[in-house]
């Protein structure tokens, strides 16, 4: 499907110029694994699929053609799960909420009693905020994790737990393609979840040295590319709440100021002149 | 104008639209996608899944 976002980018490639671009539907798409296929008449895949399975497989099938996928398959099925995107930025060292892990809904429980209320828990693959909850205290948590053991999908049993953070009514959402930081939102709303895709407004927030610094070290913690991350503002710096890959941005661009299309055209062009160079 | 596949209002097709772009009805705010550019024809957009998203 082709959204605002799709739309901007075909305008900024349309603008780059000296790129064809065909958009393939993956719903239409099928592989043939078996035989010897012929070469496929592209050069690179810029994956756009609203659906993480589809886009990440896609990228696995497209990448075994020798096609360049942007952002990588390792690099979308890192940002996908929300368990392996941790483990990465927690290795990285990048600073990252209080976590714990529990594949049942007592350990659960007994995770988040030790580790203090609020809790928040997620999906391990979700976006838009969505199934997202926050238990204030054990009753809270208890009736929760009785709703997520309920749920058909096996995914909702493993269990992530993640402090809450006090941020202030706000986040930041920061851009990163390639080596740069971009631009960046603050996302603004009464409500504890601030997804933009919930009603939170969004207001530019200049790029400090600080916030590029850590934004950079979060993308490459999952393998670099164009990420959007996620962070909370406390008292003791920046938190890196989650690294987002095939970003949304099109309540960013006039926010910012930024032609952010525009640079992940260039940097898809970019990257295959290099790989053609090397 | 084309019609809606939902409430039969018109809807318009923007001059540079392309297959699969997804459009909201301005009368009944059903999201819509082009499905078939000529003739134009419209569907009901595909329901947001677990999967979707970032």
């Amino acid at each position: 499907m082709i959204r605002r976002e799709e739309k901007l980018l075909l305008d900024a490639f349309e603008r780059l110029g000296g790129v064809e671009v065909t958009c393939l539907d993956d719903r239409e798409l099928y592989f043939d694994l078996g035989g010897a296929a012929p070469p496929l008449p592209y050069d690179a895949m810029l994956a756009r699929s609203v659906s993480f399975s589809r886009g990440l497989y896609a990228r696995y099938l497209f990448e075994s053609r020798g096609l360049r996928c942007f952002n990588e398959a390792a690099v979308a099925g890192l940002c996908g799960d929300k368990l392996r995107m941790s483990l990465a930025l927690l290795e990285a060292g990048v600073p990252h909420p209080d976590l714990r892990i529990a594949f049942t809904a007592d350990s659960a429980l007994k995770a988040t009693n030790a580790m203090g209320y609020p809790v928040v828990m997620k999906p391990i693959v979700g976006s838009w905020g969505r199934l997202i909850a926050r238990a204030d205290d054990a009753d809270a948590a208890e009736s929760l994790l009785e709703h997520k053991a309920a749920l058909g999908n096996f995914q909702h049993q493993i269990y992530y737990l993640q402090r809450y953070v006090d941020k202030g009514g706000r986040d930041i959402r920061s851009f990163v393609v390639g080596g740069r930081c971009i631009a960046a939102i603050a996302r603004t709303s009464a409500h504890w979840r601030t997804n933009t895709a919930r009603g939170a407004t969004a207001s530019n927030c200049p790029v400090s040295d600080e916030l590029a610094s850590i934004s950079l070290q979060a993308a490459r913690a999952v393998g670099g590319g164009m990420l959007a991350i996620d962070l909370f503002e406390t008292k003791d710096g920046y938190l890196v709440n989650e690294v987002n890959d095939t970003m949304e941005f099109k309540n960013s661009i006039e926010t910012t100021g930024v032609d952010i299309p525009f640079a992940m055209a260039e940097h898809v062009v970019e990257e295959l002149q290099k790989r053609r160079a090397a | 104008m084309n019609a809606c596949p939902v409430c039969g209002g018109g809807v318009n097709l923007p001059i540079n639209a392309v297959l699969s772009e997804l459009l909201d009805c301005g009368e009944c705010s059903s999201e819509l996608e082009v499905i078939s550019l000529e003739p134009v024809r419209f569907a009901e957009a595909p329901l947001e899944a677990e999967d979707w998203g970032e």
